[in-house]
C-alpha cells in the first residue's frame, strides 16, 4: 500500500478477518481513514464493502485482526458503543420509524430530558431545525417520516448522523434517493464536516460522484483490499481496472441457444412508483424476449428493475401497456393464471418474498406446483415427493432432506429453492431479479447455470442485476434502464463495462439528473 | 412440527457442483434424533394431559370410570369443534373472536325453525324438516364467517377487528331474533314431523353420544384437508410468509375467506349440538366460547403468528381444558379457583412452548450460520485471487 499521510490516520483495520462459517467475507483486510479526510472505498457487490463498515461501526465484530482508534485497539461492543466512541454509520436501508416525526427520529434513543425527567421538545425541534436548515432542505420538524418522499428520509438518515458530533462518519450510499441538487448540498456539508477533522468513509455505486469528493480511495475485490491511492492520482479506469479484477469470466456459462419465437411480449408497459404515486417507476418500456434468450436487465438502484419484475409477474398493477405470454395477453390476469400460463418470478428478497420460513425445504419446493401434483383433490404424495427430490438434485441444493428447516439452509442453498420452487411450475418465461443477491461465488456459478439450462430448453429468461460482470457475462442481450425507461439496448459481447456504466448513468448521466422526479 | 410432510425422508444430499464454496458445516444431528425431538415436543401436551389424568384419577374414585370419561369428553367435544375451525384461522395467521356469538345465533335459529317460521306477508308457518333446520343453521353460520372473510380478505380489516365487530353483530342479531328469550322445548312434535332434532346432543352411536362422534368426524376432515390437500398447505404458507405465498399463486384472498367459513360453520355445529342437548336454545349462549377455543388451539403448540400448529394440538389443548375444568369441579375446588388454575395452565403452556422454540430455533440458526454467509452482500469469492 503506498500512501503519504497528510493528516493523522484515526481509525485503522488491522488485518482484519471476517468468516461466515466456511466463507471468508474479509481477508485479511487494512484499511485506515485519516482526520479530515474522505476515503471512498469502492468494490462490486459482495466485495465486503458492507461487512467491513459494519465492523467498523460496531455491528459486527471481525473474526480475526483489530480495529484502531487513535492508534488504541478498541472492540466495540455494539453500534452504540461505537457512537460513543464517535463512530456513527448511515446504513444503505433507512433505519427510521414512519411513524414518528423527523425531531423524535433524529433524538431516536438519546432524547434530550431536562427538568423532572420530561422531554425537552422544544430544545429538540430547534435542533432539528438548525440541522436541516444546515442541509438546506426546508422541511418541517414536526411532519411524520413517513409522510417524506425517500429522498428527503435520506435527509433526515444524514441529518441524524450529523446530529452525533461523530469523529468517524461511515456513510453507506447516502445519495441513492437524493436529487442532483440535494447530493450538491450533502457535499457542502461533507466538507464542513471535514473541515471541522471529521473523518468521512463514502461508499457510492456512483463511481464519478465518489471520486468527486474523495481525498483517499481504496478498493475491495473478495474480500481483500487489492489497491489504494489518493483520489488525485487515479481515474475512473483504474478504479474500475480494480474493482473487477482479471478474470471474473468463468463464472458463466456458454449461452448457445437460438433465439426461437417470441414467449415475452411487453409493450408501452408503465408502473406508477409505489413510494411516490406522482412518479412513474417504469415508463413507457417495451421488450421481446424470444425462446432461449438470456436477457438481463442492467440499472442503478432505482432505475425501474424491480418494479417491472413484479408488474410482469401480477404483483403490483400496471398503469398502462400490455403483457403477452406466448401470446397469450396476461395484462389483468391473476398471479396464479400468469403461472399457470408459464411466467413466474423469482422475487429479488427471498427471506420477504421467496420463502416461507416456517415451512420444510420440500414444502416450500413444491409451493407453488401443488396445484398439479394432485391425484383427484389430494395431494399425490409419491409424485409429490418424486418431484421435489428431483429438484433438489437438480438445483444442486445441500439440505439435510425435503423435511430439513429451510432457516437451516445457507443463503445460496435457500436462493436454489426459491429457484427450484419456480422451475417445479415448468415455466415457459423465467423473471429473475437479483437472482445472486447475497449469496457465494460457487452458488452464483450454479444458479448461472441453470438459467443458461433453462434457455436451452426453450424457456426466455428475463433477468435484473446491478453487477456489471453479470450484465455482460450472463446474457445474451442487456437492457439498460435509467430512471423506469429503456434507455439502450446493448450487444455484451461488443460492450465494455465503461460504455456500459455510462449507459446506465453510473458513470456519466446521459439525461438531466433528476428529471424524473415529477 | 407443522406436520404437512407427508413425503418419505428421501435423503437427498448432494455436492454441489461448487465444491468449497459452501464449506460443509457440522454434521446435522442424525434424523432419528430430530424426529425424537419433534415428537418430545408434540408429546408435551400429552405429558399435561397424563399429568391431568393421573392427578384427578388419584383424588377421586369415579373420575377415571368410563361413564365419567364420555361425559367428560362430551364437554370437551364442544369446544374441540370449535378450536377446528380456530386452528384453520390461526394457521392463516388471523383470529376468530364471533365463534361465540355464532354458537348463540345457530341456536337461536334452529329454535325458530323448530318452533314455527311464522311468515306474516302469507300468514302462514313454515316446520321445516330437522335436515332442513340443520342445513339452514349450519348455512346461517358460514354466512356470518363468509362475512368475516370478506371483512379481511376484500376490505383488508384487520382479523382482530373484523371478528370483534361481528362478535357484537352476532349477537345482537339473536337477541333480535328471540327478543330475548329462550325457545324451550324443540323435540319438535310427530304431527309436524319435525322430530329428531335431540339426536345431535343427546343420541349415542355404538355407546358413545353423538356430539363425540362429530368431533371425531370433523377432527378426521380437518386432518385430510390440512395434510393432504393444496388448500392445507397454502394455510400454512399464508401463516408463514403471505408475500412469498402470493408471488407462488397461493390464493390468498380466497384461502382467507374459506376459513373464516369453516370456522363459523364448526360453530354452528357447536350452536346446533348445544340447542338439542338442551332441546331448548337461549340467545346467550356461547358467550366467551371463543377465548377457550383460541385457549385450546395455543395449548396444543399453535402460533398466534399463523404457520404453526396442528390438528391433533388443538384436540389435546381442548382435552387439556376439559379434564382439568371437569376435575377441579369433581373434587370440590372452588368455582373461583378453577377460573385462576385455569389462566394459569393457559400461561404455563404458551411459556413451556416457546421455550422450546427458542430451543428449536437457535440450533437451527447456529446450524444456518456456521454453513455460510448469513447477511446479504456479505459473500464473497473465496478463490484466491493475486493481484
Amino acid at each position: 500500500m503506498t500512501r503519504a499521510p497528510v493528516a493523522p490516520v484515526v481509525m485503522r483495520a488491522r488485518e482484519v478477518t471476517k468468516a461466515y462459517g466456511g466463507v471468508h467475507a474479509l481477508k485479511g483486510v487494512d484499511f485506515s481513514v485519516r482526520a479530515g479526510a474522505v476515503t471512498a472505498l469502492f468494490g462490486e457487490n459482495g466485495a465486503g464493502k458492507s461487512t467491513l463498515m459494519k465492523i467498523l461501526a460496531g455491528v459486527e465484530t471481525p473474526s480475526n485482526g483489530a480495529v484502531e482508534l487513535d492508534g488504541e485497539p478498541v472492540a466495540f461492543r455494539s453500534a452504540a458503543d461505537a457512537v460513543a466512541h464517535g463512530v456513527a454509520i448511515i446504513h444503505q436501508e433507512l433505519n427510521l420509524c414512519p411513524n414518528l416525526s423527523v425531531t423524535d427520529n433524529v433524538f431516536l434513543g438519546r432524547e434530550r430530558t431536562g427538568w423532572g425527567g420530561l422531554l425537552s421538545a422544544r430544545g429538540q425541534r430547534r435542533t432539528t431545525a438548525a440541522l436541516l436548515a444546515r442541509l438546506e432542505e426546508p422541511i418541517d420538524p414536526d411532519t411524520l417520516v413517513g409522510d417524506l418522499r425517500l429522498g428527503q428520509q435520506q435527509i433526515v438518515e444524514i441529518a441524524r448522523a450529523i446530529s452525533l458530533d461523530t469523529r468517524v462518519l461511515i456513510m453507506d450510499e447516502p445519495t441513492s434517493a437524493l436529487s442532483a441538487s440535494e447530493v450538491e448540498v450533502l457535499f457542502r456539508v461533507i466538507h464542513d464536516l471535514t473541515g471541522n477533522g471529521v473523518a468521512i468513509v463514502y461508499i457510492s455505486h456512483h463511481l464519478e460522484e465518489a471520486l468527486e469528493i474523495a481525498d483517499d480511495v481504496a478498493v475491495l475485490r473478495d474480500g481483500a483490499l487489492v489497491a489504494a491511492g489518493r483520489a488525485d492520482e487515479v481515474d475512473l479506469g483504474w478504479i474500475v481496472a480494480n474493482m473487477v479484477g482479471r478474470n471474473p469470466d468463468d463464472l458463466y456459462p456458454r449461452l448457445t441457444a437460438p433465439a426461437g419465437e417470441p414467449l415475452l411480449e411487453i409493450e408501452g408497459v408503465s408502473v406508477v412508483d409505489p413510494t411516490n404515486p406522482a412518479r412513474l417507476a417504469v415508463d413507457d418500456l417495451s421488450l421481446t424476449v424470444r425462446a432461449g434468450e438470456v436477457v438481463c436487465l442492467y440499472g442503478l438502484m432505482g432505475a425501474g428493475r424491480t418494479e417491472l419484475l413484479e408488474a410482469l409477474a401480477g404483483r403490483s398493477p400496471m398503469r398502462a401497456g400490455t403483457v403477452r405470454v406466448g401470446g397469450h395477453d396476461v395484462t389483468s390476469t391473476s398471479i396464479a393464471e400468469r403461472i399457470a400460463l408459464g411466467l413466474v418470478l423469482v422475487p429479488e428478497d427471498r427471506q420477504r418474498d421467496g420463502l416461507v420460513q416456517t415451512m420444510s425445504v420440500g414444502d416450500n419446493l413444491s409451493l407453488a406446483a401443488i396445484g398439479r401434483l394432485l391425484a383427484g383433490p389430494f395431494i399425490a404424495g409419491r409424485r409429490e415427493g418424486d418431484a421435489i427430490a428431483r429438484t433438489i438434485s437438480s438445483v444442486t441444493v445441500k439440505a439435510a432432506g425435503p423435511a430439513a428447516a429451510i432457516t437451516s439452509l445457507s443463503g445460496g442453498n435457500q436462493q436454489k429453492v426459491v429457484l427450484g420452487k419456480a422451475l417445479l411450475t415448468e415455466p415457459r418465461v423465467l423473471l429473475l431479479d437479483e437472482p445472486t443477491r447475497g449469496i457465494d461465488v460457487g452458488a452464483k456459478a450454479d444458479i448461472f447455470a441453470l438459467m443458461a439450462e433453462q434457455a436451452r430448453q426453450g424457456v426466455a429468461v428475463l433477468f435484473a442485476t446491478s453487477e456489471l460482470g453479470e450484465a455482460l457475462n450472463a446474457a445474451t442481450r442487456v437492457l439498460v434502464m435509467y430512471r423506469g425507461r429503456a434507455v439502450q439496448v446493448l450487444d455484451p459481447a461488443t460492450t465494455s463495462k465503461e460504455e456500459l456504466m455510462a449507459a446506465s448513468g453510473e458513470a456519466e448521466p446521459p439525461a438531466p439528473a433528476n428529471g424524473a422526479i415529477a | 412440527m407443522s406436520g404437512t410432510s407427508t413425503h418419505p425422508d428421501t435423503r437427498a444430499e448432494r455436492r454441489s457442483t461448487a465444491a468449497g464454496a459452501d464449506a460443509p458445516g457440522p454434521a446435522p444431528r442424525p434424523a432419528w434424533i430430530r424426529r425424537l425431538g419433534d415428537a418430545a415436543l408434540e408429546l408435551r401436551a400429552f405429558i399435561a394431559l397424563a399429568v391431568i389424568i393421573v392427578t384427578f384419577a388419584a383424588l377421586s374414585d369415579t373420575y377415571l370410570t368410563s361413564s365419567n370419561l364420555i361425559t367428560m369428553t362430551r364437554h370437551v367435544a364442544i369446544n374441540a369443534i370449535l378450536a377446528l375451525g380456530m386452528l384453520l384461522v390461526i394457521l392463516t395467521g388471523g383470529i376468530d373472536l364471533s365463534v361465540g356469538s355464532i354458537v348463540g345465533l345457530s341456536g337461536i335459529v334452529a329454535g325458530v325453525l323448530l318452533q314455527g317460521w311464522q311468515i306474516n306477508s302469507f300468514d302462514v308457518v313454515l316446520y321445516p324438516q330437522v335436515w332442513a333446520v340443520i342445513v339452514i343453521s349450519l348455512a346461517v353460520g358460514m354466512l356470518v364467517g363468509a362475512l368475516n372473510g370478506l371483512l379481511i380478505s376484500r376490505f383488508r380489516l384487520a382479523p382482530f377487528i373484523a371478528t370483534l365487530g361481528m362478535l357484537y353483530v352476532a349477537r345482537g342479531i339473536a337477541l333480535l331474533i328471540s327478543n330475548g328469550a329462550t325457545f324451550p322445548r324443540l323435540e319438535g312434535s310427530p304431527e309436524l314431523g319435525n322430530t329428531g332434532f335431540g339426536f345431535l346432543g343427546s343420541g349415542r352411536i355404538l355407546g358413545i353420544p353423538t356430539s363425540i362422534w362429530i368431533m371425531v368426524l370433523l377432527a378426521a376432515l380437518a386432518t385430510v384437508l390440512i395434510r393432504r390437500m393444496p388448500f392445507g398447505r397454502w394455510l400454512y404458507s399464508v401463516g408463514g410468509n403471505e408475500r412469498a405465498a402470493e408471488l407462488s399463486g397461493v390464493p390468498i384472498r380466497r384461502v382467507k375467506l374459506w376459513v373464516y367459513m369453516l370456522s363459523g360453520f364448526c360453530a354452528a355445529m357447536v350452536g346446533l349440538i348445544i340447542a338439542s342437548e338442551l332441546t331448548s336454545a337461549a340467545p346467550q349462549t356461547g358467550e366467551t366460547f371463543e377465548l377457550n377455543a383460541i385457549a385450546a388451539v395455543v395449548i396444543g403448540g399453535a402460533s398466534l403468528a399463523g404457520g404453526r400448529g396442528t390438528v391433533r394440538g388443538a384436540l389435546v389443548g381442548a382435552f387439556v381444558i376439559g379434564f382439568l375444568s371437569d376435575g377441579l369441579v369433581m373434587v370440590g375446588v372452588s368455582t373461583f379457583w378453577q377460573i385462576v388454575i385455569k389462566g394459569a395452565v393457559i400461561i404455563f403452556a404458551v411459556l413451556l412452548d416457546q421455550g422450546q422454540q427458542r430451543l428449536k430455533r437457535s440450533s437451527a440458526a447456529t446450524a444456518a450460520t456456521s454453513r455460510a454467509p448469513a447477511p446479504p452482500s456479505t459473500a464473497s469469492h473465496p478463490r484466491e485471487t493475486p493481484h
